[in-house]
């Protein structure tokens, strides 16, 4: 599948994600209307289901607020593609079943509007529109189990069930 | 090989001899934390999954401070949806309004943290309790949902970087001016994944309530957490408020750092922090004379009695700037009703400063005191990012109290030498 990519700098913050005026509640379609709104105002209704977001360095730093990557999930985002995560942004992902994935050269050459495709099982990343390959590192073995369980509650679920 | 006191920790809450940076564990939590803004996802996945009993029901806090007293009926659904699920697992730490205070300054205040402790909190600012040599981290809500059913917390064990801080603080510089001149140093994501430990003899010097802003603000430099060895100081502020046995821990002296910085205390005057980014500091000095629209003193960085202490020294006998609204926020109900025993609330009420009772609130943009667009606000909080504390189009300046205080007088950004002549 291929998706249109939305590139964003560096030091997005989870304020500018889904800013704290709107954290009085946790329905994620209400979050989803809101999603990058005090980044790019127009993001959510340029956005279609399926694209990514292309970032800089430190994606999602500031609060720990897993109402960002709710935000990003329910807008309908299917990964979010950056040279870094900040720390509690890329483990609240990773709980949830966000899609995210560190890769410096990618988030750097790709460009806004490029179409790509990411090939998880290869570890790739392929770009549509400049016919470039990158390839990223693969999660430890022990979050490849939290997210194939499709998130943190499920595995604790199958554990405390053990 | 050494340990640091950050795996010393780790490893003695996995069970195991050793840890080593990048390795994934398992661990077990001491004290979990949520407030009013990340435990109702908690509380909801937590049921969702069906689990029916929390791992122990003297080891979670939840502390409704950030849209309270509840601003909203939004907010005020979310703060109940803490107090049914207190109440439900008879939960022992559950603060109500009126008792309750920025979870930040609260939890260390009421003893509920102790140094060598492992502790996560559904905030990003968890990471506060490193000042007494816990090791203490910001995790997110569906972390805090299985810590509630588990008990545990996935973690990869930091690398650390040392901060020694040679000589002696200058007259009014703070460890809020430690803090920011740092993240100046080393960026927002100077120190990301990492574990920062800051040491040195400036540092020993230092009261708890400055530890506490410099162990508060190592999230803004990316860190996993920050983390200040347990001494004499430690112990005195711990003595009668903690009544459960504790560890202190040190790191070896042959223990492995990834980077290690030297600052000399002496070379840092009092900072301020422009706008959109922690990192963007100056002296005090190339920051004088902007003009501002409010002043905020509190927040979990800095709004604890010695705080305020210092903001009533300078603002006594003097009124905020004709231009100025003050807003000063004590961080719990302890240090409210210390500092109107000190006689400090009379003197920001004859300053015309607003005091409320403790909330997050301006913060996080949340309420009392937002701005509107294109006004200016100095602050003793933590974050001066695009729209924190209202209209995007709104701009936040980081300081300690004592610029505050002093820029409130003028108007302007002025350092504090400027109203107290020696
Ligand atoms: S005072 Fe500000 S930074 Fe601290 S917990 Fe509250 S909102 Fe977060």
């Amino acid at each position: 599948m291929k998706s249109k990519c939305w590139k964003f700098g560096d030091n997005v913050n989870t304020d500018e994600i889904i800013p704290a005026r709107y954290l009085n509640t946790t329905d994620t379609n209400e979050l989803a209307k809101h999603c990058m709104e005090d980044a790019d105002p127009d993001f959510i209704k340029k956005a279609r289901k399926g694209d990514v977001i292309v970032a800089g360095e430190n994606f999602g730093c500031g609060s720990s607020r897993e109402h960002a990557p709710i935000s990003i999930k329910a807008a309908g985002i299917s990964c979010v593609i950056a040279k870094s995560f900040a720390r509690i942004f890329f483990r609240n992902a990773i709980n949830i079943g966000l899609l995210i994935f560190e890769c410096p050269k990618a988030a750097e050459q790709i460009k806004e509007g490029d179409e790509i495709e990411v090939k998880l099982a290869q570890s790739e990343i392929f770009n549509h529109t400049s016919k470039k390959t990158f390839t990223f590192e693969p999660f430890p073995p022990e979050m490849q189990e939290i997210i194939k369980s499709g998130g943190l509650m499920n595995f604790v679920k199958t554990k405390m069930g053990q | 090989m050494g340990m640091t006191i950050t795996e010393k920790i780790i490893a003695a809450h996995c069970g195991v001899r050793e840890v080593h940076p990048g390795q994934f564990v398992y661990a077990n939590v001491d004290i979990c934390l949520g407030n009013d803004i990340t435990a109702p996802i908690a509380i909801e996945e937590f049921e969702k999954a069906g689990i029916k009993k929390v791992f122990d029901p003297e080891k979670i806090v939840l502390v409704p401070d950030h849209f309270t007293p509840n601003k909203d009926i939004k907010s005020a659904q979310q703060s109940k949806s803490l107090r049914v699920f207190a109440e439900k697992h008879r939960l022992k730490y559950y603060f109500e309004i009126g008792r309750m205070g920025i979870e930040h300054a609260l939890l260390p205040e009421q003893g509920i943290v102790a140094p060598g402790e492992l502790v996560i909190g559904a905030d990003s600012h968890t990471c506060t309790y490193g000042a007494l040599g816990a090791f203490s981290t910001g995790v997110g809500s569906t972390d805090l949902a299985a810590c509630f059913a588990t008990g545990k917390v996935w973690l990869k064990v930091p690398e650390s970087i040392k901060f020694v801080f040679h000589g002696k603080a200058k007259r009014w510089t703070s460890g809020k001016d430690f803090i920011l001149y740092t993240i100046g140093k080393i960026g927002v994501d100077g120190a990301l994944y990492k574990a920062m430990e800051f040491t040195g003899p400036a540092i020993s010097e230092l009261s708890m309530d400055d530890r506490f802003a410099i162990c508060n603000m190592a999230i803004e430099a990316g860190a996993k957490s920050g983390i200040i060895a347990p001494d004499k100081i430690t112990e005195s502020y711990v003595n009668g408020r903690v009544k459960k046995g504790y560890v202190k821990y040190h790191s070896d002296p042959d223990s492995k750092y990834s980077m290690v910085y030297e600052f000399n205390a002496d070379d840092i005057p009092p900072q301020v922090a422009l706008p959109s980014l922690p990192e963007n500091t100056k002296p005090v000095d190339d920051a004088c004379g902007i003009k501002i629209d409010q002043v905020v003193i509190g927040s979990c960085t800095n709004g604890r009695i010695s705080d305020l202490r210092i903001a009533a020294k300078i603002l006594k006998g003097k009124k905020a700037h004709p231009s100025i609204r003050l807003i000063i926020i004590p961080a719990t109900q302890d240090i409210y009703k210390q500092a109107l025993k000190e006689g400090l609330i009379e003197i920001f009420i004859d300053a015309e400063a607003v005091v409320s009772t403790p909330t997050c609130g301006p913060c996080l943009g949340g309420h009392m005191g937002i701005l509107a667009e294109g006004e200016r606000a100095l602050t003793t909080t933590n974050r001066n990012f695009v729209g924190r504390m209202g209209h995007p189009k709104s701009e936040i300046y980081l300081c300690s109290p004592a610029v505050a205080a002093a820029s409130a007088i003028t108007g302007k950004i002025t350092t504090p030498d400027e109203i107290i002549k020696l």
